[in-house]
This record gives C-alpha cells, structure tokens and sequence, in this order.
C-alpha cells in the first residue's frame, strides 16, 4: 500500500482507501482544542452563521475540548471577561471536555489532553496553538490551526483543503547518556533541520531509542516539531502507548494499531545516534540556535523556568527535585516551576517532590503557562537572562524584549540552578 | 495577545520598527503597498494576529516562502500573498503582480510565481474563510431540509 502513518489517518478519517502527498482531503475531526482564544473562535463562528438565520451551534460537542491555561488565574478584568464569556458558550453547547481554573480539573491544555484519554491512535486532532502537534506522541495527526479556521471546525466538523502532507522520517538509535533526555534530543533535530527544515512535512519518529522514550518523553518529540516547521510530528503507536492509555486514562485502545508500510515513501530520512548526545541549549533569539550544553557553560542566569507542555510532567519534576535536594539555589538565582496540570502537581506532592523544591528556594506556581509567552507570572527584567524548559526563545517571548532566553532539559535547569549559571548536569555526582 | 480582536491589532504590526510602524498607522504607507520578504515568512506562531496586523492595512506580502500556518490564516482572513521564492527588490521600489509573476519596474526584471493551489483559491476567491464557510453552512443545512444526504 505503501503509505506513512499520517497518509493512514487521513485515509481513514476521509473515508478513502488511500491518499498521496498533494491531494486535497478534507478530513473529519476526531478532537477540536482551544484555550483562552476560544473567545477569538467563538466571535469568528458567530460570524460564520450570520445573516444565514441558523443557530450557531458547532457540529458535535463531545469533540470539543476548552481548556483555560494562559492566564489562569485571570490577571486583567479583560481575561476574566473573555474567560466568563467562554463559560457561557461551554454551557450553551453543552461541552463536556471544559477544562476551568480548578484543581479537580485544570491545567496546560497539551497535558490536559492525553491525561484525560482524550486522543486515542489515528486520530486527527486540530488545535488553536501551535503546540498541538505534542500529540502525536500517541500515534495521532495533530496539528495547529488559527482561530478562523477552527470556527470553520466548530461549523462543519471537518478541517477544509487540507494537502496531504509528505512525512519526513527520522530513525534515532543508541541510548540516551546519564543527564541527557528527550529534550535534548528534540532541540538537537531542530537545530539539525533548522527552523524551517521540516516546513509543510511530518516528522515521523522510528527507532530503538523512540521505542524505549516513554510517553512523556514522545510528547517532547513531538511538542517541538513545529519549531523545525513540521505540520506535525508523530510516533507510531506501540505497547508504550497502549500501556498509557490503560494505565493514565483506564482506556483500552483495540489491537489495530497504525504502523506505516515498510514500502512508504519519505520526503527524506535522517539517522541520528544519541550515544554520544550532550545536553543540547537552544540560544537566544532562535530555537534552531542549537549549541552543546559545553559551548554555553558560566553564562550567567537569573530566572530558572521548569515547566510548560513541553516539561511540566513527573518525570521533569522528579530530576529537579532530586537534583536539590538537600542543596539551596545560587543565591542570584529564582526558579519557578509550573507543573502541567493539577494532577500532576498532586502526584508531586505526594512523592515530596515540591517540599524538595521549596526548601531549595523553588517557587511552585499554579498549573499555567503565560510565563512562556511572557504574558503572566514570571517576566523578565531588562538585561535578565531566562534558562528555561519551555519551547520557545524569540526576542520578547518572556515578557521583555531587552531579556533574553535559553531553553534547556529539566536536567540542564537544576544542575544550571545550583550553580548559578549554565551548567552540565553530566558533571554533577550521582 | 490571545485574546486580542483581529480589528484590535492593526497598531502593532511591526512593532518592533518603530519607523515602520509609524508610517503604516499614519498612513503614510498606503494600502495595496507591498512587503517583499525572504524565506519562511511568518514563522513562529499559530496566532491569526499575525496575518490580521497585515490586512488591517490592506498589505500584500510577497515572500521567497511563506511559514504553514501563517500562510494558511493569511488565506483564511482574506491577506494576499504571493510566492515568489527568487523575488530581488529593495524598499521604494516599484512592482506589478500578475497571477503568473511579479515584475519589478524599477529594475526590469521579473520573477515566476508559484500559483495557490486550486482549494486554496476558492477560499481566497469567496474573501476568506468565513464567507466560504457561511456558504458550506448554508448548503448544509438545505440539504438537511430537503432531506438530502449531507457531504
């Protein structure tokens, strides 16, 4: 048959026996995103619907999921008013899959996502945020949209002239080193692809190494895709992603899981050995600025940021925690640390993760992420430097363009914490 | 920025060039100016308002390569672009677009288009987005009435 995993998907999700890079599909949606830009979706909708006489209602609320996490709590009257403005239509449509500012619920959309067994294998999956693609890691088509197209979703159910994207396949071997993870990884593609080296492609992850990465590993994979400029970034379905599933979500995906054709054809194939991978910073103002963790070693830091979509699971708060234990911040240093979502900051808690990290000088912050786009809690000064394990370091992205930011593991964060300054968590003792 | 109205954001566009910025809100830049830029035009963000600061100014972008999701908002909200991946021009120069090429005047010389795709055209053709989705609506739901199966 000869197709990659995404030309699966979308065969399947338009009723067609195969599709090829180029074609013009149209493609139902199994899951519809937004967060705080709901309130942007909702007055495109409206004006979808007006002057026709019909009701707007979007086409199958159990498909569409709200989550409230840039600017939780809300920190202008003019949030507040845009985030009552979402309840209210929430409530209208009958959305189930709302996701408000509370502990028995809330978090960063991208991890709000997979802990609730909202995306399952094979499906397609739309987005009004870039990151999106993060689900991929479990074997979905997952990719952003903006605001307009997702009220053109909300109408009709299905994502309009969609050209069949080409995959590029990327086959990663060897084990990570100790201090070196996922992240490392997906800064070191980037930087290898360059910001627009995977521009309207897939990537689609194989290997040994993409096989033993756990789910919060894939997600990383596949969060940072689009900063090489992918469409989407995807990891074909294994036991890990059943296991998830079962275990997380209590969901039991069937046995029918979507593997590409070993005949498919890719618009390139990369290999990358991680044997000998070094903690990999993406510097300022790019995120393909890709240097070794040894290249930046001493530069100076003031604000230390661990968490996002991209590493604000258990396992980036268990390095952290383990690596401070006992020990105090640098004294010119604060760190803040946003657990993804409020489940994650009661696993946490329980495993004295967050004691660890309070008594070394960590401020543990509610379950958001406006501190990496700068737009709440945790900006910049003019001339501070940021280390942080988010996704993104344009100029002005932590909320001050006369700051600057560094991106970096979880691992790299806390070893860098304790120091001072940009370190290596290599050189730490165990 | 995620919650700014597309009619709310015309004042930041380039807001990082204070001269440019300047003469785009004083008018001084008129509409159908053209911006002529390099490759991967739009990078860095899922947000409409990218493309909505540019159309709030009726400004045509014609760009080596454009970003995918900035070019497909840009469709979306009716912003017209044109790929031209070996466009040379320099500011105050004079250009003709045509569906096939750009010519610049200034140095008599011109330079191949790569055309919209067809389904990409249609959206651009109705205005935007938003006008061919309130026509899908439409059709939709006549369909529904008349008791025909729906596409």
């Amino acid at each position: 048959m000869s197709m990659t995993v995404v030309e699966k998907v979308l065969a399947r999700a338009t009723g067609s026996s195969r599709v090829e890079v180029g074609d013009v599909v149209a493609p139902s949606v199994d899951l519809a995103m937004s967060h705080e830009n709901a309130a942007l979706v909702i007055n495109q909708f409206h004006e979808v619907f007006r002057g026709t006489g019909l009701t707007p209602k979007v086409w199958d609320s159990s498909r569409v999921a709200i989550v409230l996490d840039h600017r939780v709590p809300a920190e202008s009257a003019k949030t507040a008013t845009n985030q009552k403005k979402i309840r209210e239509f929430v409530a209208k449509n009958g959305i189930e899959k709302f996701h408000d500012v509370r502990g028995d619920q809330g978090g960063i959309c991208h991890q709000i996502l997979p802990e609730n067994g909202y995306v399952k294998p094979g499906f397609v999956v739309v987005g009004t945020d870039s990151h999106t693609t993060s689900h991929g890691a479990l074997g979905s088509f997952a990719f952003g949209i903006g605001a307009t197209e997702m009220a053109s979703v909300w109408a009709l159910g299905c994502v309009l002239n969609v050209e069949v994207p080409a995959s590029i396949k990327i086959n990663v071997t060897g084990s990570l080193g100790k201090g070196v993870t996922a992240k490392d990884l997906v800064l070191r593609v980037v930087g290898e692809l360059s910001a627009k080296g995977a521009n309207f492609r897939v990537i689609e992850y194989h290997g040994e190494t993409i096989r033993n990465l756990s789910t919060s590993g894939r997600l990383v994979i596949c969060n940072m895709a689009v900063e090489a400029g992918a469409t989407a970034g995807i990891v074909p379905p294994d036991e890990e992603t059943v296991r998830y599933l079962r275990e997380e979500t209590g969901a039991i995906v069937e046995e029918d899981l979507i593997h590409p054709d070993p005949d498919a054809v890719y618009a390139r194939e990369l290999e990358i050995d991680v044997s000998d991978l070094a903690p990999q910073i993406a510097c300022p103002h790019r995120v393909d600025n890709v240097k070794d963790v040894t290249e930046v070693l001493g530069q100076s830091i003031d604000q230390v940021v661990v968490g996002s979509c991209t590493n604000g699971r258990l396992e980036d708060l268990s390095i952290v925690a383990r690596t401070l234990r006992g020990k105090k911040l640098a004294r010119n240093v604060r760190m803040l640390v946003f657990p993804a979502s409020w489940k994650i900051y009661r696993e946490a808690l329980a495993e004295g993760y967050l004691s660890d990290l309070i008594e070394a000088g960590a401020s543990i912050m509610n379950p958001g992420c406006g501190c990496c786009l700068g737009v709440h809690q945790g900006a910049l000064g003019d001339g501070e430097v940021a280390l942080s394990t988010t996704n993104r370091n344009f100029k002005g992205r932590m909320g001050n363009p006369n700051g600057e930011v560094f991106l970096c593991s979880p691992a790299v964060a806390a070893a860098s914490a304790l120091k001072g300054a940009i370190a290596d968590p290599r050189e730490m003792e165990s | 920025m995620a919650t700014v109205l597309p009619e709310e954001t015309p004042q930041f566009a380039f807001a990082d060039d204070e001269e440019l910025n300047r003469k785009l809100r004083s008018g001084e830049i008129q509409k159908s100016s053209v911006i002529v830029a390099g490759s991967n035009f739009g990078s860095g963000s899922s947000r409409e308002q990218a493309a909505s600061t540019l159309r709030g100014y009726e400004l045509i972008v014609v760009a080596r390569s454009f970003a995918r999701i900035f070019l497909q908002n840009a469709i979306n909200l009716g912003l017209q672009t044109v790929e031209c991946p070996e466009i040379e021009a320099e500011l105050g120069h004079e250009i003709e677009i045509t569906p096939t090429e750009v010519v610049n005047k200034t140095i008599n010389r011109s330079f191949h288009v790569i055309p919209l795709p067809a389904s990409r055209r249609e959206v651009a053709e109705a205005g935007g987005l938003i006008p061919y989705t309130r026509q899908r609506v439409l059709q939709k739901a006549l369909h529904e009435t008349i008791g025909l199966e729906s596409k």
